[in-house]
């Protein structure tokens, strides 16, 4: 393998790991509050046939982007009414949504387009396009560097940078703030919040809704700059990649960034069997290619992960009790 | 909150659930601008109307059983397996390997010969998560949904490579020989004279049957089943009483892959007669629909999965007859799981607030 | 205070003597159930006030009012002289409530500092808080000899210092009035000496306490005034100095008490039960059992003394196959498998071991069952509740629940009631009953009578004692010394895992089994 087909691995990677690192950090907000949201799918879903149907009918990205957290916060709020306000089982309510999604995006997109429950092509405005960061032209002649930094790291969509700067950001809220104390206290051990006269399903929700913004933007990435357009199921059970990326990680931000990464290089891999044939030697089959990161989530959530203690509170309900 | 009496519990709760599923369905039909009311219609028609239609409800009900009784074995277990679809697959795996294995004499021999091949092979796929739940503490939700992935890709490999035969385009497997082919209700003495033209439902259905009261035998009359619900119930009771957390966990697991496995027998062998790519084609998710609708219990189980035949027959229908698309069912079934699943307190609440208002006007009328 | 211009507006103020709280006709039921019935106190500004009565008696529920945490039905809350609304934790807190509750509210991977801020943080963001925090519980540490290092995790914090903290959170919140719930259920006599310590500090600083306790000799040590409830009901408040534990005991009740349980001399035959240099360690590695050795001979009551959590719920759970362990354990004379495949509930019940456990909700019962099926629970291979190799006989099952229930009077005796329909003294009932039925070589007993009614107490302490007297060996766990020092025919004391002594209940005192307790080993000889 070559210094050029690697910087287009890394290139790859760092785009497929971007929809990852979005969903995992939603996921970690609504986990680290004591709500397990396995439905991270289905609000990327959403949001990806949001952001698609609204870019390409009003040719404005950003206005796409906004229809993505819409679509991505209704399917947050019906699961914070679910789990939080009734107390139901938090499993369970994110697979409905999962389902709902899976469907009312086709049926939308459908009635809308006509289009088989696609989106039209998107293109020019209604596309997150790449920027160029700064340097990058006159560095590209740096050896090894300038070429890592053009190929790589620069000449993403903006979402990319966003997903990344959201990695300190949450870092920072959870560990610098009053409101990522009281957020980590909440998935602890959410009497001890209570009990200090503070609102537990305030917090939670709050946590949801944070889950339902990163969900829509990683929705609207998969749409607008992933890809050119929603088509059926494209989130291709990303959400899930993502929840074990977060388990992978022990719930904390700069892990997550780890995991995600690892996680895009492997979706990378499964493009290209060609490199993979070169590295190891013999043919792959494509379909084992494709199952390579869910063998791999497997693998992870069997014995990587080592002790990964999940927020004590978790999945549960809270009642009050004395 | 008031205490709902049994028979509000038992069958008022998941109806009410149904009705505001059915509710939250027809808003989203009015919003892409469909009749709801003439979308029932057509679906009442097409999957009750007439012989034909029963046909393929009973079809659907059939795999919905299977799928269904998977779900609900697990959930006694206390574990919440979405791998139905993975081992439903896989199971069809089981099956076509049986039935291309040899030249099969008569229908009977090779039905009990697929059916443990389908019920082995779904077992297996089911094995890998219990294992791993079970020994290495990975959560059994998510391994089981990368199992489904992973099962796809195995699949979509032996189709394509594997099993076509040379010359063929399409990736599927041979067709079965005339021998493993089974009757369909309409070629049954008795049945036939309900069932004129051909239907896909098929002798598969008595096994679904036969299955439910088998798995209501186990969880409330063997010592297996009790162990199940016990451990189902509080794991750390489970352990006081001796009772083997590995072990249920994977003969639940087993006994869950091993019936989502043999709902390919009603589909690859009873309707298709050769494994297709996709062949389950969600029917393992819809067991999770089912059994939370049926309450966990066999009877409830048999007669969710009717409901859930008759939707998908009519949702067929209304892909045939209106421009709704077909998804419209997976959306209804999200809504059933939703309602029945995580807003079940919510409908308690409404019923025991309904329940209180009865008894105090009943109290106010007494004096 | 700035209370009196509060308080003139109130026509319900007392001006000349303020209480800091009156609580007047409070009522509050849960369903049908009654739990505080029109009750009324007051307690004077700068004392001590106790609130005694049994489990059940109503007390947590009121406290539980007061803390904004359940809205009473009908009542008033008075405090400093102002009627105060309390609908959540926050107006408590406001009104100058702190409470200290019997199942501590602390995050247990924060630190103590962490925890000290949470809910009470100035402005967005934490630095500033944690520095002011530090500095405020410097001064605390100082004025109360509440010390706790505030860096330090609580998970990694003694029970007595993690109740520090929830004291530290109340002041740091400027609380003039502590409610503490059950404090010393947790503390060895030492830790609960310190409290008590404490609390004097804050009284003299002008602070207000109450104290709910069941254990009557908090009350007389330490409080000034004391209010008895029973069933929900205020029974009497009385000043402590003058009143007795005989007459509180008779109020909390509503009659004599028997506290001393009506048993013959010990007949001590073979040994039945030989431990010898017991290890166990936990999940995290850490050793819970540090060489335990004992015996238990038929015909004897062997009570384990000691502070919850020094290794009495591992020794139980080796002994009942629970948890695996290291070193040996012979059931007259027969090595039992400690580690194995074999080792668990099922192998231990061949062997004679019956096993009631400390904790029935999770472990004894399972609470969505039916009576009938929690008879069967840990025997459901038992020969007579088979139909056949395949089937279990649920008729047999029921049958022989019923003929339990009437032998060991379980009300309602209505074997298709789901366990956690019943109270606990029926539900503790139907464990005893299905262990002490199996007519076991050796039972084993954890908590007998935690929860449970004074009525089933005597009850289910009559049917150990009966089963001694059978000539069966019994090992007794208990927190309750009062319980350990009635019912045992000889006590041993456990500390951090290991056995501290052994003394004759007959020749020892409950200052003796303290200091044991407290791991002062003393002089080391039985």
């Amino acid at each position: 393998m070559d210094y050029a087909t690697l910087l287009q691995l890394l290139d790859t990677t760092l785009r497929f790991a971007t929809p990852l690192l979005l969903a995992c950090l939603a996921g970690l907000y609504s986990e680290r509050a004591g709500v397990f949201d396995i439905g991270l799918e289905g609000k990327m879903l959403m949001a990806a046939m949001s952001s698609g149907a609204v870019a390409a009918l009003t040719g404005s990205v950003w206005l796409g982007l906004l229809a993505a957290i819409g679509g991505s916060l209704l399917f947050a709020l019906v699961h914070g009414v679910a789990s939080i306000t009734f107390r139901g089982n938090q499993l369970i309510s994110g697979v409905a949504l999962n389902f709902i999604a899976s469907g009312i995006t086709v049926l939308v997109a459908q009635s809308l387009f006509g289009q088989g429950g696609r989106t039209p092509p998107l293109t020019g405005g209604a596309r997150s396009n790449p920027v160029i960061l700064p340097f990058a032209e006159p560095m590209r002649d740096v050896p090894v560097i300038g070429p890592l930094y053009y190929e790589v790291i620069s000449g993403h969509s903006p979402l990319v940078y966003l997903a990344l700067l959201m990695v300190p950001v949450t870092w920072w809220v959870l560990y610098r703030t009053r409101f990522g104390l009281r957020l980590r206290a909440v998935g602890e051990n959410p009497a001890a919040v209570d009990t200090a006269g503070v609102s537990v399903r305030g917090l939670r929700f709050a946590a949801v809704m944070i889950t339902g913004v990163l969900c829509g933007v990683a929705g609207a990435y998969m749409a607008t700059a992933l890809q050119a357009g929603f088509g059926r199921e494209m989130t291709a059970g990303r959400g899930y990649i993502a929840l074990a990326a977060l388990i992978f990680a022990k719930w904390r931000p700069w892990a997550a960034l780890y995991a995600c990464l690892l996680f895009g290089f492997f979706q990378a891999l499964a493009l290209r069997p060609d490199v993979v044939e070169g590295v190891v030697g013999v043919k792959v089959p494509v379909p084992a290619l494709d199952a390579l990161p869910y063998v791999l989530t497997v693998l992870v959530l069997a014995g990587f992960v080592g002790k990964a203690i999940p927020p004590r509170a978790g999945g549960e309900p809270y009642v009050k009790e004395r | 909150m008031t205490k709902l009496p049994k028979w509000a519990d038992v069958a008022l709760v998941p109806l009410i659930s149904l009705m505001l599923a059915a509710i939250v369905a027809a808003i989203v039909l009015v919003a892409i601008g469909h009749d709801p009311w003439n979308a029932l219609k057509v679906m009442v028609d097409g999957a009750l109307g007439s012989p034909y239609g029963w046909g393929y409800t009973l079809y659907y009900t059939t795999s919905f059983i299977f799928t269904g009784l998977a779900v609900t074995v697990a959930f006694h277990a206390s574990l919440f397996n979405i791998g139905g679809e993975g081992q439903a697959q896989l199971g069809g795996l089981g099956v076509a390997l049986v039935c291309l294995s040899m030249p099969w004499p008569h229908w009977t021999l090779a039905l009990a010969a697929a059916t443990l091949g389908a019920a082995a092979f779904g077992a297996a796929w089911a094995a890998i998560p219990a294992y791993l739940q079970a020994r290495r503490g990975s959560h059994i939700v998510i391994t089981t949904i990368m199992f489904n992935y992973i099962a796809a890709a195995l699949l979509v490999y032996l189709l394509v490579d594997v099993l076509r035969p040379a010359g063929q385009m399409d990736p599927a497997s041979a067709r079965f020989p005339e021998g493993a082919n089974l009757p369909a209700l309409n070629e049954i003495p008795g049945f036939n004279l309900i069932f004129e033209k051909a239907v896909p439902a098929n002798v598969t259905l008595f096994i679904a049957l036969f299955m439910a009261w088998v798995v209501w035998a186990i969880l409330w009359r063997t010592r297996l089943g009790y162990e199940i619900r016990a451990f189902g119930k509080s794991e750390t009771a489970a352990r006081y009483a001796g009772i083997n957390a590995v072990r249920i966990t994977m003969i639940a697991m087993l006994i869950s892959g091993g019936l989502a496995g043999m709902m390919s027998i009603n589909n690859v062998m009873g309707e298709a007669e050769r494994l297709l790519q996709n062949s389950s084609e969600g029917a393992g998710f819809i067991g999770i629909a089912v059994a939370l609708m049926g309450r966990n219990h066999p009877v409830g189980v048999v007669l969710a999965a009717l409901l859930f035949g008759f939707l998908y027959q009519g949702g067929a229908e209304l892909g045939l007859w209106t421009s709704i698309p077909i998804e419209m069912r997976i959306v209804v079934q999200g809504l059933v799981i939703l309602f029945t699943g995580a807003l079940d307190m919510m409908v308690r609440m409404m019923l025991g607030w309904l329940f209180s208002l009865s008894q105090s006007a009943e109290s106010v009328g007494a004096k | 205070m700035s209370v009196s211009t509060d308080a003139g507006r109130q026509a319900t103020a007392a001006p000349t003597a303020p209480y800091a709280i009156e609580l007047k006709g409070i009522s509050k039921a849960f369903g049908p159930v009654q739990a505080n019935k029109d009750i009324s106190i007051q307690v004077a500004k700068g004392s001590i006030h106790g609130i005694i009565g049994e489990n059940g008696a109503g007390k947590s529920t009121l406290m539980s009012i007061l803390y904004g945490f359940y809205k009473a039905d009908r009542g008033e809350i008075v405090i400093n002289g102002r009627v105060t609304a309390i609908p959540d934790s926050q107006s408590a807190i406001r009104a100058g409530i702190g409470m200290v509750f019997q199942h501590f509210k602390l995050v247990q991977n924060f630190t103590v500092l962490e925890n000290v801020i949470l809910g009470a943080e100035e402005g967005q963001m934490l630095a500033g808080s944690l520095a002011k925090a530090r500095r405020v519980l410097r001064e605390l540490a100082e004025e109360y000899e509440l010390e706790v290092d505030p860096d330090a995790l609580i998970e990694d914090l003694s029970v007595g210092h993690q109740q520090r903290v929830e004291i530290l959170k109340a002041l740091y919140r400027q609380a003039d009035i502590l409610i503490l719930d059950e404090p010393t259920g947790v503390l060895t006599p030492a830790e609960a000496d310190h409290l008590f310590r404490i609390l004097r500090g804050l009284k003299e600083q002008g602070k207000t306490i109450i104290l709910i306790t069941h254990k009557l000799r908090e009350i007389m040590e330490i409080t000034d005034t004391v209010s008895v409830m029973r069933r929900g009901e205020m029974t009497a408040t009385v000043k402590t100095a003058e009143t007795s534990p005989e007459q509180l005991a008779e109020l909390m009740v509503g009659r004599k008490v028997l506290l001393h349980v009506a048993k013959g001399p010990a007949n001590p035959g073979a040994t039945v039960l030989d431990v010898e240099n017991l290890r166990v360690k936990d999940d995290q590695g850490v050793e819970r059992l540090k060489g335990i050795s004992l015996k238990v001979r038929a015909g004897e009551i062997l009570g384990i003394a000691g502070v919850a959590g020094n290794g009495q719920s591992e020794l139980l759970a080796v002994l009942g196959g629970m948890q695996a362990g290291t070193g040996h354990i012979r059931i007259k004379g027969d090595e039992i498998d400690l580690t194995g495949k074999h080792s668990n509930g099922q192998t231990r019940r061949a062997r004679g071991i019956a096993h009631v456990p400390e904790d029935r909700q999770h472990l004894g019962l399972i609470m969505d069952f039916t009576a009938w099926e929690n008879v069967a629970f840990g025997y459901h291979h038992a020969p007579e509740y088979q139909k056949n190799r395949l089937f279990m006989d649920n008729d047999a099952l029921r049958a022989d629940t019923e003929r339990k229930m009437a032998t060991f009077d379980v009300r309602p005796p209505i074997p298709t009631l789901a366990a956690k329909s019943f109270s606990g003294g029926n539900q503790q009932k139907i464990v005893v009953a299905r262990e002490i039925e199996r007519n076991p070589d050796l039972l084993l007993v954890g908590q007998p009578t935690r929860g449970v009614d004074i009525g089933a107490i005597e009850f289910i302490h009559k049917q150990i004692v009966a089963l001694r007297d059978a000539g069966k060996a019994i090992l007794l766990v208990s927190v309750e010394l009062d319980e350990i020092m009635s019912l045992s025919d000889r006590i041993a004391v456990m500390f951090d895992g290991r056995i501290m002594g052994e003394r004759d209940p007959r020749s020892t005192n409950e200052r003796e089994l303290g200091l044991m307790m407290a791991g002062v080993t003393d002089g080391g000889a039985a």
